[in-house]
C-alpha cells in the first residue's frame, strides 16, 4: 500500500506539471485552432535562457526577467512572422508550421548549449526531500506543483473576469462573429502566443528544476498532447484533470508493470491512453464537439 | 519536363489516356531513366551510400506519405513507425529464408495491415485528431516492436536488447545483392515500379475520390463517395509504401534493423519533405526527398569550407544546429510563400516555357 501511495502522489505531482504543458497548448488552440507542437521546445528555450542567465551570475529575479523578456519577444515574433500570414491555411499547414518552429528552436538550443553548456536551473529553491508519513517527496516538485496550480488559477481568472478574457472566449466561440463585433484577432493571437510563452517559461523552470536543463524537456512537450486530447482540446479544466489522470496512470502502471516487461511503459502508456480516447470519445471529456456542414 | 502540346493530336483513346501524352515528355522521362542508369558508373562509394541509395529508398516512403497526406488529406505523424514495421517484418522473413522480393512485398503488406488498424479512427475523426492517432502509432509501435522482435528472432541474431537485428544478405533469383552497385539497381527498379503505380493510381477512381475527400470530406460523402473505404485505402497504400521502403532501408541503406532510426524525427522530416517538395504531387516527393538528403550534406560542406576560410573549426554540433534552423525556417517560409512547394515552382517554370516566347 505504501508503494502504491508513493507512486500515486508522485504521479499526482508529475501530472500537474503535464497539465502545465497542456495549458500552453489549450491557450493557443482556444484562440486560434492551432495545435502547437513546439510547446516542448518553447519550454526548453525558456529554461535554457533562465539557467544561462543564472549561470552568468544574475540573481534569480533577473534570470527570470530575462526569461520573460525572451519569451514575450518570441511569442510576439512567432505570431507576427509565422502565424498571421498563415490565416486561412489548412490544419496540416498550421501543424507543420509549429513543427518548423520546433526544429528552429532545437537548432538554436543545439548551438547555444554547444557554446555554453548549462544543466541546472538554480534559483535557490529548496532541494531537500519532504517526508509525509510513508511518502517522501522532493520539495522542489511540491513547489512546482503549487506554482502550476496557481498559474491555472490565474489563467482561469483572466478568462472569466477580464476584458481580454471575454474577447478570448468570444473568439473561441466563433471567430467570424467576434471579428465583426470589432474584436482584433491579430491582437488576441499575439496575446495568446505571449501567454503561451510565459506558461512555457514557468513549465521550463519547473521541469528544469526537476530533470535538469536538457533536451528531454523538448520531448516532454509531446506528453502534453495525450493530456489535451484526453481532456478536450479547448478545455482548461479538462487539461488539469487529464494531466493528473495521465500522470498518476503512467506512474502507477509503470511502477507495477516495468519490472515485468522491462521498462519503457512511461513512454508509451500516455499515447496508448490517447489512442483509446480518440477511438471512444474523439473530443475528449470536456471538449466541444465540432458539427460540420457543407 | 519542359514541352509543348502544339501539334500533338490524339486520335485514339489509347494515346489520349497515356501517362505521358506528349512525345517530348516521353523522351525526357526516358532520358531521365538513362541518366539514372548511367550515374552509378561514375559514382563513388560516398555518393552511393550518402546520396543515391538513401534517395531511392526514402523516396518510396515520401511517395506513400504524399499519397496519404497530399492526395487523401490524412495527415500522418507516424510514418516512420510504419517504415519500421515493414523493415523488421522483411528482415525477420529473410532470416526464415523467404525470398527477397517476397519478403519486401510481405513487409509492405504487414505495414499496410498495421497502418489500416491505426487508420480505423479516421472513420470518426479527422485533421488534427487523426494526426494524433498516427502520432500514437509513433510511440506505441516502436515499443511493441522492441517487445515482439526478440520473441520471433532466433537467439544470436538479435543484439542490444533484442531490437537490433542484422538481416542476412538478400539474394534475387540466386544472385546475391551485395555491392553498392547492385543495391542501387534493385532499389531503382522497385522505385520505378512504385512511382508508375502511384502516378496511375492518382488518376483513377481511387485518386479522384481521395482528392475529393481531401478537399471536403462531407461534400464528397454527399456526392456518394464511400469516405471510410477510401480513407482506409489511403492508410493501407501509404503504409504499404512505407513498409516497402522500410525493407529497402534496412537491407540496403542502414544494413541493420534498429528501432531507434525510425523515430518521430524521421516522421517529421518526411512530412517536412513532402511539404517542401509539394503536397499532392508525385514529382514533389522526389524534390522533397532530394532536399532533405542534400541539405545536410550541402550545409556540412559549405560550413566546413567557410569555417576553414575564416580560420576556425566548425564543430558537428553547430552544423546539426544550423541544419535544424535552416530546415525549420524553410518549412515555415515555404508554407507562407508557396504552400504547394518546390513542385509548384517547377510547374511555374514549365508553364512559362510552354508558351515562350509568346505571353499567351
Amino acid at each position: 500500500m505504501d508503494f502504491f501511495l508513493e507512486l500515486f502522489v508522485n504521479g499526482l505531482l508529475t501530472g500537474v506539471l503535464y497539465a502545465l504543458i497542456a495549458l500552453g497548448l489549450v491557450l493557443i488552440y482556444k484562440a486560434s485552432s492551432v495545435l502547437n507542437l513546439a510547446v516542448g521546445e518553447m519550454a526548453l528555450l525558456a529554461s535554457f535562457v533562465v539557467a544561462l542567465a543564472a549561470n552568468f551570475g544574475a540573481p534569480s529575479w533577473l534570470a527570470i526577467l530575462a526569461g520573460v523578456v525572451v519569451m514575450v519577444a518570441f511569442g510576439y515574433f512567432v505570431e507576427r512572422l509565422a502565424f498571421r500570414p498563415l490565416i486561412g491555411q489548412p490544419v496540416i499547414s498550421l501543424i507543420m508550421a509549429t513543427v518548423g518552429i520546433a526544429l528552429f528552436l532545437r537548432g538554436i538550443y543545439f548551438i547555444l548549449s554547444n557554446k555554453w553548456p548549462v544543466y541546472l536551473v538554480d534559483l535557490g529553491l529548496p532541494v531537500d526531500s519532504l517526508n509525509l508519513g510513508p511518502v517522501s517527496l522532493l520539495s522542489s516538485s511540491v513547489v512546482g506543483g503549487l506554482v502550476a496550480l496557481l498559474l491555472f488559477g490565474l489563467v482561469g481568472y483572466i478568462y472569466a473576469r477580464t476584458r481580454t478574457g471575454l474577447a478570448l472566449r468570444a473568439v473561441s466561440d466563433n471567430q467570424t462573429v467576434a471579428l465583426s463585433l470589432g474584436i482584433s484577432i491579430d491582437h488576441l493571437w499575439a496575446v495568446v502566443w505571449i501567454g503561451a510563452g510565459l506558461v512555457a517559461l514557468v513549465s521550463g523552470i519547473v521541469w528544469g528544476q526537476r530533470i535538469g536543463v536538457q533536451f528531454g524537456i523538448a520531448i516532454l512537450g509531446l506528453k502534453g498532447l495525450p493530456v489535451v486530447f484526453l481532456g478536450g482540446l479547448d478545455s482548461m479544466v479538462g487539461a488539469l484533470l487529464a494531466g493528473i489522470f495521465i500522470g498518476v496512470a503512467e506512474n502507477v502502471v509503470a511502477g507495477y508493470l516495468d519490472p515485468l516487461i522491462g521498462g519503457g511503459t512511461k513512454e508509451f502508456l500516455p499515447f496508448f491512453i490517447m489512442l483509446i480516447a480518440l477511438w471512444v470519445r474523439p473530443y475528449g471529456f470536456f471538449g466541444r464537439e465540432i458539427i460540420e456542414r457543407v | 519536363m519542359i514541352y509543348r502540346e502544339t501539334g500533338v493530336h490524339h486520335t485514339t483513346y489509347r494515346t489520349d489516356m497515356a501517362l505521358f501524352r506528349v512525345p517530348l515528355a516521353r523522351w525526357s522521362v526516358a532520358g531521365l531513366l538513362v541518366v539514372a542508369v548511367v550515374i552509378p558508373f561514375f559514382a563513388t562509394d560516398y555518393w552511393f551510400s550518402a546520396i543515391l541509395i538513401p534517395f531511392l529508398t526514402f523516396t518510396i516512403a515520401t511517395l506513400g506519405l504524399n499519397l496519404m497526406t497530399g492526395y487523401a488529406g490524412q495527415v500522418s505523424l507516424g510514418h516512420a513507425a510504419f517504415i519500421a514495421v515493414g523493415g523488421y517484418t522483411a528482415t525477420i522473413l529473410l532470416i526464415y529464408d523467404i525470398p527477397f522480393l517476397a519478403a519486401v512485398v510481405l513487409g509492405g503488406l504487414m505495414a499496410a495491415l498495421v497502418g489500416l488498424v491505426f487508420g480505423i479512427p479516421s472513420a470518426r475523426i479527422k485533421g488534427l485528431y487523426l494526426a494524433m492517432a498516427t502520432l500514437a502509432a509513433q510511440f506505441v509501435l516502436p515499443w511493441a516492436i522492441s517487445r515482439v522482435v526478440p520473441l520471433v528472432v532466433p537467439t544470436g541474431l538479435a543484439v542490444a536488447g533484442g531490437d537490433t537485428v542484422y538481416p542476412p544478405r538478400p539474394n534475387l533469383f540466386g544472385l546475391e545483392i551485395d555491392s553498392l552497385f547492385e543495391r542501387y539497381f534493385v532499389s531503382l527498379a522497385i522505385l520505378v515500379v512504385m512511382t508508375v503505380f502511384a502516378m496511375n493510381l492518382v488518376r483513377t477512381r481511387v485518386g479522384r475520390a481521395w482528392v475529393a475527400i481531401r478537399d471536403h470530406d462531407v461534400a464528397a460523402k454527399i456526392l456518394g463517395v464511400n469516405i471510410t473505404h477510401y480513407k482506409l485505402l489511403a492508410f493501407a497504400i501509404g503504409s504499404f509504401y512505407a513498409g516497402v521502403s522500410g525493407a529497402l532501408m534496412v537491407f540496403f541503406y542502414y544494413g541493420v534493423a534498429h528501432v531507434g532510426e525510425f523515430n518521430l524525427d524521421l516522421s517529421l522530416k518526411l512530412l517536412g519533405a513532402i511539404i517542401i517538395g509539394g503536397l499532392g504531387s508525385i514529382i514533389g516527393s522526389f524534390f522533397g526527398t532530394a532536399f532533405i538528403i542534400l541539405l545536410p550534406i550541402f550545409l556540412n560542406i559549405s560550413l566546413t569550407f567557410l569555417g576553414n576560410a575564416a580560420g576556425f573549426q566548425v564543430s558537428s554540433g553547430i552544423i546539426a544546429g544550423i541544419e535544424n534552423i535552416v530546415f525549420g525556417a524553410l518549412v515555415v517560409v515555404l508554407l507562407i510563400v508557396e504552400p504547394l512547394g518546390l513542385a509548384k515552382f517547377w510547374q511555374n517554370v514549365k508553364d512559362y516555357f510552354r508558351l515562350w516566347p509568346f505571353s499567351y
